[in-house]
């Protein structure tokens, strides 16, 4: 939390980068872009919470403890999805039946 | 300590804490922290859902294609608004502003009610062409079974989210009361500090949850 | 106004946070830190009583070797109760909601905790959660193993899982709201001079242990939330028919539940790095390996769950990394009992009751993480995966560690938080029952699981009779040690001596204010200039610190 008051130019910024990508991956997703279509949505989404959270939620203007509890948080997150999906993934690798 | 923005009915400091600035410090830490087990807590609906996508890909884009893309463009463009008109309000709040602080409350409770107009709207089309998932599931895709889990997923992930953004309203309204009262000030806004944080939390959801259930299997089409 | 510590028996002070205000609504409504310990103090002790019901019920059943006390069907509904009312009910919450709730904040110089309102919620959702529970046990309960498998507990059980879903379910968030709170508390609370590592080891456990409850209890609300909704809609989300999968529950369940009994153990760990500080009358060794290693348990206590999981039908490749991680994650907790070991060397060692408990819990987790090296190693997991060989670790480390270490926290800091003294020959004698009787009833059931008597089953062939009754008879004798201290902390509430400020000649914050303390904590907030347990300086003990 910070007494730092940001500026209206800032949050317009935001708000309108926000409008953008979220034009920008509704046309996207019309594209055949392959593999990569994933990757583009989810790129732009990230993106936009970036600036969510940097701006409007104002981690900008906090301290290192604050942007630590958000990059933890999503890295724990990546933990229980990545973590079990290494499972998933490397089924049947063995080609032994139920491995 | 600013004088200037103290107003007399303005917000104590608690008896536990030592100054205006442990309390803000302390209030913003929880919430943050209080965020933080939100997103485990629909990152594990994230979780089921980035493994059936990855087992199901093409029963999840005949199922998306279901849903109406249009429907769920005006509900984020909605719902980034109801973000903006929410910062505004912190940022009223952080110089005692007590009108503004009201009007933008209002506005992003207009903005948040829209967004669930809308999505109920949705629900109720879904209903009547029998896409709950359950006993009443009809689907005519190549991979029904799989399209259903799709939906169970759609209705659990936004659901889920619209149960929060319901809690949020009632804290929106609740919040316009002290507000109105003048009751913040640039040392102790912190309950609409952390209010914000929320909204914009479940609007940072829902920026997720929009590319992966609408916009799967669009391509080409 | 303070008794002076070196008074052999100070007055009692007249305004204590106990008689600072009278009638029921003063306890149910309180933010006091201290008030909100006593009740969950009362409602875990509960809780812990009914869960020993059932274990009694257990051990009477497998004294013989045909199931003939009670149905198979009930049997399956007594063990499961008994996993669930201790692990949700008694060991998460016990250790930080009653000691960690009265001394976090009196041993960093606060007033209280960051959030006093929230800590009264937090009692509030634990009892509510119980209260559901208790509603399903008594119709019935449910028969799924704690662990709440699918397709079982999807689909096939008959019994009351939603209600005790939703017990749970309510009562995660009591742990949630209580690991951020403290964390919270730690980091904006300190008094000025009371940096990170001029903490007290408990306060660095209970930080560790928060984190856990913060990012791990959310994934189990929503495995739940999961769970009912398969329940209801059978929509198929662990059903393999509709393209569900149900190792993906385990998956959920696990990444909770393994760093839960990290939850429960490392709050216990912090017990007992100061009761081995106090009758040592040294500083810890490795103040910093130590506060550093709970992190490390807390963090790598996140990477290894599918150790449950490897004859669930994961694969082998994911079977060997979490086998190694979760060798890994023995390194820390190792760390800690060298330490301990070492502070112990050269020290002025006396055998008051919570060192009695302290050495206890030493040896016992000793024995219960070295077999969890055992079962990290895929070749023995496989042999003894769902035998009593996993039964006895657990309960080596959940009740030699855990429940030691409550134990002896609550006889180090009873006469803090009553103002009065127990019965110290009684108090060691029950130490020593606890002991025998703990070691009576789960050392046998190592050999019983080598041996390939599966966990979870009412009956069993007539030649692993001879362990099981040894196994009963040690509960017998478990079950009256625990009652004991029951007895006595009641009757010495009425009649016991009245206790000074520093009954132990001990170091640290919580000694140097009167017992039990006034409501505010301090007088005035302390300037801290000391480390955490200076035993070589003297005169600390005696100079007050506050005013």
């Amino acid at each position: 939390m910070s007494l730092h008051v940001v500026p209206l130019r800032v949050y317009i910024i935001v708000f309108l980068s926000l409008m953008l990508g979220t034009a920008l991956t509704v046309a996207a997703a019309f594209v055949d872009l392959g593999w990569m279509n994933n990757l583009v949505a989810m790129a732009i989404a990230a993106t936009k919470a970036t600036i969510v959270i940097l701006f409007f939620m104002h981690v900008r203007y906090s301290s290192r403890l604050i942007s630590l509890v958000v990059v933890g948080s999503f890295f724990w997150l990546a933990l229980l999805i990545v973590l079990s999906l290494s499972d998933y993934i490397t089924r049947g690798f063995l080609g032994v039946p139920g491995r | 300590m600013s004088a200037d923005t103290h107003h007399e009915n303005a917000a104590p400091l608690a008896h536990h804490f030592e100054s205006y600035e442990q309390q803000r410090e302390s209030a913003s830490l929880g919430m943050w922290l209080f965020l933080g087990q939100e997103i485990m807590f629909f990152g594990g609906l994230f979780m089921v859902y980035i493994l059936y996508r990855w087992m199901y890909p093409h029963a999840f884009a005949e199922a998306s294609n279901m849903l109406n893309v249009q429907l769920g463009t005006f509900n984020t463009a909605v719902l980034i608004g109801s973000s903006l008109t929410m910062a505004l309000a912190v940022r009223a709040s952080q110089t005692g502003q007590s009108r503004k602080i009201v009007l933008f409350l209002i506005l992003t409770m207009i903005l948040g009610t829209t967004f669930l107009g809308v999505k109920a709207f949705e629900y109720h089309h879904k209903w009547e062409e029998h896409l709950i998932p359950g006993s009443s599931f009809a689907f005519e895709g190549k991979d029904p079974a799989h399209s259903q889990m799709f939906f169970f997923l759609y209705f659990a992930m936004t659901g889920l989210h619209a149960l929060h953004m319901i809690v949020g309203l009632g804290l929106l309204a609740w919040l316009c009361f002290p507000a109105w009262k003048g009751r913040f000030s640039a040392e102790n806004h912190n309950y609409v500090e952390g209010v914000g944080l929320y909204w914009h939390f479940v609007d940072i959801v829902w920026i997720f949850l929009f590319p992966l259930l609408y916009l799967i299997g669009r391509k080409g089409a | 106004m303070s008794a002076l510590p070196t008074d052999p028996v100070a007055p009692q002070p007249k305004k204590n946070y106990l008689n600072a205000e009278y009638g029921v609504f003063s306890w149910l409504l309180t933010r006091d830190h201290k008030r909100i310990a006593i009740l969950y103090l009362f409602s875990v002790s509960i809780f812990f009583m009914l869960g020993g019901l059932m274990a009694v019920l257990i051990r009477m059943e497998l004294a013989t070797p045909a199931g003939d006390l009670v149905e198979p069907d009930i049997y399956n509904r007594l063990f499961t109760m008994h996993g669930v009312l201790m692990i949700f009910f008694f060991l998460i919450p016990a250790i930080p909601a009653v000691l960690g709730n009265f001394l976090i904040p009196i041993m960093i110089g606060a007033k209280d905790l960051a959030f006093p309102k929230i800590n009264l919620l937090s009692w509030y959702l634990y009892v509510a959660g119980g209260l559901f529970t208790l509603w399903a046990l008594i119709h019935g309960g449910v028969d799924t193993g704690w662990t709440f498998y699918a397709p079982l507990s999807t689909t096939y059980s008959n019994t009351w899982v939603l209600p005790v879903g939703i017990g749970i379910f309510i009562n995660g968030f009591s742990s949630i709201l209580t690991g951020l709170n403290f964390i919270v508390t730690i980091h904006r609370m300190r008094a000025p001079g009371m940096t990170w590592f001029r903490m007290p080891l408990f306060v660095w456990s209970h930080y560790a242990t928060s984190l856990i409850q913060v990012l791990g209890t959310p994934v189990l609300a929503i495995t739940v939330l999961l769970l009912a909704a398969e329940r209801i809609f059978h929509v198929g989300i662990f059903d393999p028919k509709l393209g569900g999968d149900p190792v993906l529950f385990q998956h959920l369940f696990w990444f909770y539940s393994h760093p839960a009994v990290y939850i429960m153990i490392l709050p216990a760990m912090g017990v007992v790095s100061e009761l081995i500080a106090a009758f040592s009358r040294k500083k810890v060794f490795g103040y910093h390996f130590v506060a550093f290693a709970s992190v490390a348990i807390a963090v790598l206590g996140f990477l290894v769950w599918a150790h449950h999981m490897f004859v669930a039908g994961i694969s082998v490749y994911a079977a060997t990394v979490f086998s190694i991680l979760s060798m890994l994650v023995a390194v820390p907790s190792a760390v800690k009992v060298f330490n301990w070991t070492a502070t112990l060397y050269k020290g002025s060692v006396s055998w008051e009751t919570p060192m009695l408990y302290a050495i206890g819990f030493i040896g016992l987790f000793t024995i219960g993480g070295l077999t969890g090296v055992m079962l990290a190693t895929l070749g023995i997991d496989i042999h003894v995966h769902d035998t009593y060989f996993i039964v006895a670790h657990f309960h080596y480390i959940m009740v030699g560690g855990a429940i030691m270490g409550y134990l002896g926290g609550l006889h180090y800091w009873w006469p803090k938080i009553t103002g009065k003294m127990y019965p110290v020959f009684l108090s060691k004698l029950s130490a020593l029952v606890i002991f025998i009787g703990f070691n009576v009833t789960f050392a046998p059931q190592f050999v019983l699981g080598y041996l390939g008597m599966p966990r979870r089953y009412h009956a069993y062939p007539e030649e692993f009779q001879v362990l099981n009754v040894m196994s009963s008879a040690g509960a017998t004798i478990l079950g009256v040690g625990y009652l004991m201290p029951l007895l006595y902390f009641v009757w010495a509430m009425r009649y016991g001596k009245d206790a000074p400020a520093n009954p132990w000649g001990a170091v640290g914050l919580e000694w140097q204010i009167p017992s039990p303390p006034p409501t505010e904590n301090f007088h005035e907030i302390p300037v801290v200039t000391h480390d955490a347990y200076e035993y070589e300086k003297p005169s600390l003990k005696e100079a007050p610190v506050v005013g």
